[in-house]
């Protein structure tokens, strides 16, 4: 089970990490959604994985941690709040800027410049 | 009197959500007195704060009576309360600056700013980690729309970079809160410096890696060499107000830092003692050099402020690199001397571009200014203090910072570099004085001229009377902060405060 969690964990964070790291606002924010999803998943697991135990004392002979629990309840909703945010502030630069790109213009090759030498942006 | 140390949160809690509702919603102007009010009450408890910490010791505020190692504590220690001072210090001076006519630029800007204010005092008086990771994000939302607030493409854009950067800076955080939570089993600060030592092997290199992890978030917040690009932009295109508020959230990374890295990953942490030092050393040193370069290369005045912003969260990193008790009471002296001045600068700033028609905050020749006077006096008074001459609190806080180099290996690099960033700074702010002040196009005539608001004057009067006055006052603040400096160093003494709680006596 550790193996499979891990493995899961660590594959989100890479997708996310390279959404992230992609130009266009909409694949940031996605890619951002999943690397908080991977932190809530990883959170989750710092109390260690048990099967069968409750987080509540007296229910279950085994029990577990409830700290955590806690901790992912709270990323989830401060993760949700900023992901909405986030989808706002795209759109409004998407608005503002004339395009979805995080630096507020396409870049340019060289090549395109040459092209376009009449000045247009 | 038990209750002041929640105060400092409740209050602008409070505050903000009452602005949001009928009787204040509406009317500007009764939101700005109420604002101002509950601003006025802050400044009184933080500094009240101050005193009693003072005499009564460090005192923990136990939410919800639970017991402190599992429960949420708050924690007014010397450090965290004069942190707490200067912060609604500033917030006070901003919001009297913000009444002249920044706050007709959009809706909201009371409430957001006011649980901003909540957000830096909760990060300052938070006792452990997840909540500092909680007040964290109260302070980065609140920023995030104070930042777009007035509008224009060039928020819009600065925002973006800054929201981006900093969400994947809170997952990173929550990754390294979930390692240590995972190693040490515990989240609160004290606790955590009690445990740490415990540590051997691999779990010590786990925990290893959720510190640094951490150091890489606070280092973002902080303006640290790698990830400081964000800064000067989005200080740079902030409205004045938000900018001055701005200047204390890098010192919230500081802060952290010397709280996580040099108390809990301190001397005492057995294998892992101060890990954090030999990154922050280099970086330190190179933050201070880039602020430099950044601020002889600004075009603008607000740029060079944002860079000079930089420049001292530079400072700050050596002293928090040094790790000896003369040093974090040098940090906390130049942090509240830099935070102060920073903020009266970016109102200056305002006020400077305000007056000089379309080639505003540049390095242009303009119109000339209609009070150039008061303007420019005010000015040489930030210049001083920025750059650290005498006889201003700048110089005093720059001397405490050279003393606290100790060995000579370290002087070689410190003193260089420190002293060649004040010439740097130096001659950025004598060149912008020059082209401001004294170069201006004498054939046009000033249009229709701004005046300046009453609250704008007091603003700024505000917050450039500190560096004189922390000057004037030097003895006795320097002995409150080598108090906050001892106390902080001693990780035994919060431990014991820890244990010695009353509720931790009589159990459950």
């Amino acid at each position: 089970m550790e193996g499979i969690y891990a493995f899961c964990v660590g594959l989100m964070t890479a997708c996310g990490i390279f959404l992230t790291l992609r130009g266009r606002t909409f694949s940031v924010v996605v890619g951002l959604t999943l690397l908080s999803y991977a932190v809530n998943l990883f959170l989750f697991a710092s109390g260690r994985l048990k099967l069968d135990a409750a987080a509540v004392l007296g229910m279950s002979e085994d029990y577990g941690d409830p700290l955590p629990q806690a901790l992912v309840l709270t990323a989830i909703v401060i993760g949700f709040a900023m992901t909405a945010f986030a989808v706002i502030l795209a759109m409004r630069a998407r608005a503002d800027l004339g395009n979805d790109h995080v630096d507020g213009r396409i870049p340019q090759t060289k090549e395109e410049v040459r092209q376009k030498s009449g000045g247009q942006r | 009197m038990q209750h002041l140390s929640i105060l400092p949160i409740l209050l602008p809690l409070f505050t903000g959500a009452l602005l949001l509702l009928p009787p204040f919603s509406k009317t500007l102007q009764r939101q700005r007195v109420l604002s101002i009010v509950s601003m006025l009450l802050q400044v009184i408890v933080g500094f009240a704060l101050v005193l009693w910490v003072q005499t009564e010791g460090i005192t923990q505020y136990i939410l919800g009576n639970w017991r402190p190692p599992f429960g949420i504590v708050l924690v007014a220690d010397p450090m965290s309360s004069i942190m707490v001072a200067v912060t609604n210090f500033l917030a006070f001076s901003a919001l009297c600056y913000a009444t002249g006519s920044h706050d007709k630029a959009g809706g909201y800007f009371y409430p957001l700013f006011m649980f901003q204010v909540m957000g830096i005092n909760g990060a300052f008086l938070t006792g452990d980690v997840f909540n500092l990771f909680v007040f964290f994000e109260v302070l980065l939302i609140a920023s995030y729309a104070l930042l777009v607030h007035g509008g224009g493409k060039q928020k819009t854009q600065a925002t973006i970079h800054y929201v981006v950067l900093n969400l994947a800076g809170s997952s990173v955080f929550l990754f390294g809160l979930g390692i240590l939570y995972g190693t040490l089993g515990t989240l609160n600060i004290a606790d955590m410096a009690q445990k740490v030592s415990e540590l051997e092997g691999s779990v010590a290199i786990l925990a290893k890696i959720g510190a640094l992890l951490l150091l890489a978030v606070f280092g973002l917040k902080s303006a640290m060499l790698p990830l400081h690009f964000w800064l000067p932009k989005t200080y740079s295109s902030a409205s004045a107000p938000v900018a001055a508020i701005f200047a204390v959230m890098t010192k919230v990374g500081i802060y952290s830092i010397l709280r996580i890295h040099g108390v809990v990953f301190g001397d005492e942490a057995g294998e892992l003692a101060n890990i954090a030092q030999s990154w922050i050393w280099p970086l330190a040193l190179l933050t201070i050099t880039v602020g430099t370069i950044g601020a002889l290369a600004s075009p603008s005045l607000k740029l060079l402020t944002a860079n000079l912003v930089v420049l001292s969260a530079g400072t700050l990193l050596v002293c928090t690199a040094i790790q000896s008790e003369a040093a974090t009471s040098a940090a906390l002296y130049y942090m509240v001397h830099s935070t102060l001045v920073a903020g009266g600068m970016f109102l200056l700033a305002d006020m400077i571009s305000r007056q000089r028609g379309k080639a505003e905050d540049r390095f242009v020749v303009a119109k000339k200014m209609d009070n150039p006077v008061f303007l420019g006096i005010f000015f040489a008074i930030a210049a001083i203090a920025v750059i650290g001459m005498p006889p201003f609190s700048g110089f005093i806080g720059k001397v405490m910072v050279l003393q606290s180099v100790q060995s000579a290996a370290e002087q070689i690099w410190v003193w260089p570099i420190l002293l060649l960033s004040s010439l740097g700074a130096l001659i950025a702010l004598s060149r912008a004085g020059t082209t401001l002040f004294w170069r201006y196009s004498a054939g046009k005539q000033p249009e229709a001229a701004q005046p300046i608001h009453l609250g704008e004057w007091l603003g700024v009067v505000l917050l450039l009377s500190a560096s004189p006055l922390l000057a004037l006052f030097a003895g006795p603040l320097s002995e409150l902060a080598n108090d906050a400096a001892a106390f902080l160093h001693d990780p035994r003494l919060s431990v014991e405060a820890l244990l010695t709680s009353p509720l931790a006596e009589g159990g459950f």
